[in-house]
């Protein structure tokens, strides 16, 4: 997976510096080939398999589970996961980059620092508990409703639990820190006195941000963007407490096949799918991120 | 008379005041008329206010109060993208994500101009400059490129003022006596109203038609280069523009344009009074140059001729128009061989010492001065200056 966002390259440094670096990441190495890339090569090679008695994993090898995720059952959940965590994004992007530039642009360090504390203040609670929060908020009783209804403006609750609205809120409000900390690193990277040149050389506020703010500050953007829309396709509790029987992501069928009905060889299946999808996806992206800068 | 580009009138420029500070005054009340097609310089320390000013000329700043005039038209409130005026800024400000040319079309496209257009006049821009490298990022680039890019970037836009921040003061002495030059044969050539900061003295002395030193705020004194450097209203001017000897005295006689001043242990020294007048008795400052001074010996060695260490024509010449000289006796008490000169420090009176630059014609060896020799110091009137401080 080529992806270069990063704007800092590995030249200038001698082969020794280069070597010895190496080995300072030797225990990652170590940690990502245990954890992550055999794990996946477990799932990968679990996909292909049978499932035998009781949840058994046996041969003969079959696409079978492949047929059944792109068939008609599966295929609309991955086609709805992806708009969702598409939408999750937009979303975060368009609130976040605002807020990012908000807090990067305050003179007192102190003010800043405030915010960026307030930002990730959320992370400190469990983002299961935050999540059962949403539900009491959203719920047939819950505080929006009640309220509503003790004032006399709705006689009905609103059908705000249980509702794909529900789930974007969650997603939304459990990934916006993720979009917001890295444009904020590069709106501070930013050198303001190029709006000024800017504005010298004639062009308004939109040219200004649209011709040097935007490109200038993509690095953020893309880096924020990856960071929300890869969890947000994989979430599975926030449409689980929040989505009931209407949003199901394809993160729900996957837990769903390992935990309940013990299909592996499905879930394997669906998770080799959903990572391809989203590696497509990067790989787009990032051509995209790299022709713009 | 000179048609005016760009008119300042007491002009105020405060910060507002951060948690526990006093507001910060960095442009009380300036006024300043600078002309149509004239290389004007603001010259002065860091802080004393002359980036304000021109950043308040290119619309980044409000003046608190007062009114800039840019070609007969008032431009408050008017935003720096619709003010006929660029900029070269202090650190270029290039944009980094476009090549050279990218960044001098820029300013061409946000006004419109086609593509094809704007391509060639950038262009020509760069070869105006000098530079060859389109298609590089600043980056790529040397220092001296970059600055070349920055003024190309400014000047595609024929603006109706050139306003200059400190443009060459991050390069080396060589390549910033080049481009001194270029930006003065440009100025020339376009007939462009500029309008220059610097810190540097010499900078402000050597390209500008006129200079404004300014400080803590305010401006001191306007003129032309030779005006500021030969007659200079104030002590902080005399002292920032070039080197100056200060000696304290007191005022004994004004008799029309020539004061009297006692230095301590007696010695009186001759000056041209100030402009504003100082009452008699008082504690004055007398301000002269160092190479206004000349030295002749007084005891001149006895293995040698007389007038063998003093140019006769000097010494006949002082003789000559006594009247407006003052001759001070002194002693050397450090020389200092600097190649084209020689910097001597000379006593004179009880405590008052004077840096005298003298010029290293001729044979060397004939015309030095040795540590403890007794001088005379002499110098014209009119190049003494008694000073308010």
């Amino acid at each position: 997976m080529a992806l270069s966002f990063d704007l800092s390259s590995s030249g200038g440094y001698s082969s020794r510096e280069r070597r010895r670096g190496f080995s300072l990441a030797i225990p990652a190495l170590i940690w990502l080939v245990l954890f992550f890339i055999l794990p996946v090569c477990i799932v990968f090679v679990v996909s292909f398999l049978t499932r035998g008695q009781r949840g058994a994993l046996v041969l003969p090898l079959t696409l079978e589970h492949y047929e059944r995720i792109l068939g008609p059952v599966f295929r609309p959940v991955l086609f709805d996961s992806l708009w969702i965590a598409f939408l999750t994004t937009i979303i975060c992007l368009v609130l976040g980059y605002p807020l990012a530039f908000f807090i990067s642009t305050r003179k007192s360090k102190q003010m800043q620092n405030v915010a960026l504390f307030l930002v990730i203040l959320p992370f400190w609670t469990n983002f299961l508990v935050r999540t059962y929060a949403w539900q009491i908020i959203l719920g047939a009783e819950g505080t929006i409703n009640g309220m509503l209804t003790g004032l006399g403006l709705i006689s009905e609750p609103l059908a705000l639990i249980n509702t794909d609205f529900a789930v974007l809120l969650g997603l939304v409000y459990g990934f916006l820190p993720f979009m917001v900390l890295p444009i904020f690193a590069s709106v501070e990277r930013f050198e303001f006195r190029l709006v000024e040149a800017a504005y010298d050389l004639g062009a308004n506020d939109l040219r200004t941000f649209l011709r040097v703010v935007l490109p200038l500050t993509l690095p953020g953007v893309i880096a924020g963007c990856i960071l929300v829309f890869i969890p947000a396709i994989g979430s599975f509790i926030t449409p689980d407490l929040l989505g009931g029987t209407q949003g199901i992501m394809i993160g729900n069928l996957i837990t769903g096949q390992f935990r309940g009905s013990g299909n592996w060889p499905l879930g394997s299946a669906a998770s080799i799918v959903m990572m391809i999808v989203v590696i497509l996806g990067l790989v787009v992206y990032s051509r995209i991120g790299r022709r713009a800068s | 008379m000179q048609q005016v580009g760009i008119e300042i009138k007491n002009v105020i420029k405060e910060f507002p005041a951060r948690r526990g500070e006093e507001p910060v005054r960095a442009v009380d009340n300036i006024s300043l008329q600078i002309y149509e097609g004239e290389f004007f310089a603001l010259l002065g320390p860091s802080g004393c206010g002359k980036t304000t000013t021109l950043r308040m000329i290119a619309g980044f700043e409000e003046p608190s109060s007062g009114e800039i005039i840019l070609r007969g038209k008032p431009v408050q409130g008017v935003p720096p993208f619709h003010r006929p005026v660029n900029t070269v800024f202090q650190d270029y400000a290039l944009f980094p994500h476009m090549t050279v040319l990218q960044n001098v079309m820029f300013g061409l496209e946000m006004a419109g101009v086609n593509a094809r257009e704007a391509r060639d006049r950038a262009a020509a821009a760069l070869e105006m400059v000098r530079l060859k490298q389109f298609d590089r990022k600043p980056r790529q680039l040397s220092g001296g490129q970059q600055q070349r890019v920055a003024l190309a970037r400014a000047l595609v836009k024929q603006p109706a003022v050139l306003l200059l921040d400190e443009p060459l003061g991050a390069l080396d002495l060589k390549l910033r006596k080049e481009m001194q030059y270029e930006l003065m044969q440009m100025q020339e050539e376009l007939n462009m109203t500029f309008v220059y900061v610097t810190h540097d003295q010499e900078e402000a002395l050597t390209m500008c038609d006129r200079i404004a030193v300014m400080d803590r705020g305010k401006v001191l004194q306007v003129g032309r280069g030779n005006e500021i450097y030969e007659t200079p209203h104030s002590r902080f001017v005399a002292d920032f523009i070039g080197e100056t000897n200060f000696i304290e005295g007191k005022l004994t006689a004004i008799n029309g344009k020539k004061a009297t001043v006692v230095l301590p242990g007696g010695v009186e020294v001759e000056a041209t009074p100030d402009q504003t007048g100082t009452s008699l008795n008082s504690s004055v400052t007398v301000a002269i140059r160092p190479e206004k001074i000349t030295l002749v010996h007084v005891s001149l060695p006895t293995d040698q001729g007389l007038n063998a260490r003093v140019s006769t024509a000097e010494v006949m010449s002082a003789i000559e128009t006594e009247e407006d000289r003052t001759f001070v006796p002194g002693t050397i008490i450090f020389s200092n061989y600097i190649g084209t000169d020689t910097r001597y420090t000379v006593r004179i009176g009880e405590s008052s010492t004077l840096i005298v630059r003298e010029q290293n014609f001729g044979n060397f060896k004939d015309i030095t001065f040795k540590v403890g020799d007794q001088v005379m110091v002499f110098w014209a009137t009119e190049n003494a200056r008694v000073l308010i401080q």
